[in-house]
């Protein structure tokens, strides 16, 4: 039973993971509180006077004047306000959005469905073409099907999300209207095929990122050592290609932060083209508004949700790659 | 990104014997490219005495459909001429990303170079602080302070060029730590030459390929960014054209002047491909060379 051996891999294994995601959360809890922080002090550096700021487009009244005051704890120190803010915001309350005149929490929570089903959609999209793609470009190295892949990912990397999305608006809504060009749809099922446009114009990118990555790994896998010894070995060539693709996902599994990234800005600009009510055009809309408690409630949710899938992303770093878990063991 | 998108790096072997076959292919990509830059960037520079005739207003002819006469790619609804419009947004399309990624690269050939040869708590506490700015999405700190202090063009061109530092810092680090224990600076060190003198004049000219690849390729991403950041409303000035508002505005006009916003949003498709395009080839030959 390895449980009762006090020094088995296995309990080893577990206590490195213990170790590494602990470094790992304490890091991203700093930098979490710094963006908190930044986020916080965003009210008090916007420019104009900070309680008309609060007050929107509500009439001015001295009685106005003071219940913000009172609501927001103006006359208490900075740093009090801060903590009051930061203690509220961990128990899920973001105050009221100013432009919509309800619970930040409620506005996202409406919101954030489409976005995640957006971006779930536009990452399988993007996985399901592009992967096999860059796997087939590195097969057919300086081929004519490998400069046509990697002209398209060229192409995808290039155009930004919005210009590919007012082309796609343009031919597939308006030229030939098959997929519906605003709004975010009444049922699932209408919500899907709204979603239909938006994620071919986000996975476009995100494939063209996973197209190069794949390429470049398979191709650095293809020219290994364990590779060469493999096919001396005389191993058939489909075992080769398993070994070869098998050291080549931990390249494309780190490339996953670049991706994240790009989603992040994508969703944003792509749910504003398509009006899509999702968190993306909520920030947009909320930014130009200076709708301060919703910019300030999404900036540290994208943050946490960055945070969390950079550990992730990490973690399985670790239980990918032999030679990471190895020389964590060793440490 | 290790390898061009048109050649591998097995290419650079395999080329020696016969492999100049694939070259017209390649050549005529670049060609058209540094075409379609050289015109832009001639627009670029003529685009500020064209604000005044491409602002010019008539309501009599507003919202023609592209192919008017006097008027190939119509009006918008101010009666402004979509191609002169066009046209006067080449100055604000390129001048700011051709900044952003020139400052940003400066800021990292000094910053990059010194972490990199330096080593120690220099290279520690860059490190920490460049690890922490790449944790952040570009686009979302650029929205979100942008908006809401209401940057105006060039604010925000400054902007960018902080939150682009970090990755060419990175970049040029990595080059100068693979520049560090050569020969030559070693030969460089015994004549006890000042630090300083043996960064910048000795082992920065040798990562000058990597540098210079990489200003390509930030030009094209700020480019992106940029013109995405004017398309949300975000940094740009009243009063002067520019692509991605133009697209922006245009949006409402889509059924009366498709051209108002299809020609803008192909340009900057095309222009930002052309500087990739070029940026890869830029990367691969200069690598090419230095193998040999």
């Amino acid at each position: 039973m390895p449980q009762k051996q006090p020094n088995s891999r296995e309990s080893r294994m577990s206590r490195v993971l213990v170790r590494t995601l602990a470094i790992r959360l304490a890091g991203v809890l700093v930098i979490l509180l710094l963006i908190s922080f930044l986020t916080y002090s965003l009210v008090y550096l916007a420019p104009g006077d900070l309680v008309k700021n609060l007050l929107g487009n509500r009439p001015s009244s001295p009685e106005a004047i003071a219940q913000i005051r009172e609501q927001y704890h103006l006359d208490d120190p900075f740093f009090v306000r801060y903590l009051d803010w930061l203690w509220a915001a961990l128990r899920g309350d973001f105050g009221v959005s100013i432009r919509l005149q309800q619970s930040v929490t409620d506005a996202i929570a409406s919101r954030i469905g489409n976005t995640v089903a957006l971006a779930l959609l536009a990452f399988v999209m993007a996985a399901a073409v592009a992967i096999p793609l860059g796997i087939l470009s590195a097969a057919r190295e300086g081929r004519r099907s490998d400069r046509a892949f990697s002209a398209l990912a060229l192409l995808g990397l290039s155009a930004p999300s919005f210009a590919l999305a007012i082309l796609l608006l343009y031919v597939f809504a308006m030229l030939i209207p098959i997929f519906p060009a605003y709004g975010g749809g009444a049922d699932p099922l209408d919500t899907l095929w709204h979603l239909v446009l938006p994620a071919v114009a986000l996975a476009a990118g995100i494939g063209a990122i996973l197209q190069r990555i794949t390429r470049a790994a398979v191709l650095r896998e293809l020219q290994s050592d364990a590779v060469t010894f493999a096919r001396s070995r005389g191993l058939s060539e489909n075992e080769v290609r398993r070994i070869a693709l098998r050291s080549a996902l931990i390249p494309i599994v780190t490339g996953a932060g670049l991706i994240l990234t790009f989603i992040v800005g994508g969703t944003i600009v792509v749910e504003t083209v398509f009006a899509l009510p999702g968190l993306g055009s909520l920030l947009q809309e909320s930014v130009l508004f200076k709708d301060l408690p919703v910019v300030q409630a999404v900036t540290l949710l994208v943050a946490a949700v960055i945070a969390v899938i950079t550990i992730a992303v990490d973690l399985s770093y670790l239980a990918l790659d032999p030679r990471v878990r190895t020389k964590e063991l060793n440490r | 990104m290790t390898s061009s998108p048109l050649r591998g790096p097995r290419t650079a072997i395999t080329k020696l014997p016969g492999g100049a076959a694939s070259q017209p292919h390649r050549d005529w990509a670049a060609i058209a490219s540094i075409a379609l830059l050289a015109v832009v960037g001639i627009a670029a520079i003529a685009s500020p005495l064209l604000l005044e005739p491409a602002t010019r207003q008539s309501i009599l002819d507003s919202l023609l459909p592209p192919g008017s006469p006097g008027h190939p790619l119509g009006t918008d609804e101010l009666g402004r001429d979509v191609l002169l419009l066009t046209l006067a947004g080449t100055g604000s399309a390129l001048a700011g990303p051709v900044v952003i990624a020139t400052g940003s690269m400066l800021l990292a050939v000094v910053l990059g170079t010194l972490a990199g040869y330096l080593g120690g708590l220099t290279d520690t506490v860059i490190g920490r602080v460049v690890d922490i700015l790449l944790s952040l999405p570009v686009m979302l700190v650029a929205i979100v302070v942008a908006g809401i202090f209401g940057a105006g063009y060039w604010v925000t061109v400054g902007m960018l060029v902080v939150l682009f530092c970090p990755s060419d810092i990175r970049i040029v680090r990595a080059g100068v730590t693979e520049q560090a224990p050569r020969p030559y600076v070693e030969a460089a060190q015994m004549l006890s030459l000042s630090r300083t003198r043996i960064m910048y004049r000795h082992i920065v000219p040798n990562v000058w390929p990597l540098i210079l690849t990489n200003l390509m390729l930030d030009i094209g991403i700020a480019l992106v960014t940029l013109s995405s950041l004017s398309f949300l409303g975000i940094g740009v000035d009243p009063g002067t054209p520019d692509w991605g508002r133009q697209i922006a505005d245009g949006r409402a006009l889509i059924a009366d002047n498709p051209a108002m916003l299809l020609v803008p949003a192909l340009l900057i498709i095309l222009v930002t491909m052309a500087i990739n395009l070029l940026g890869d080839q830029l990367g691969e030959r200069l690598r090419e060379r230095g193998l040999q």
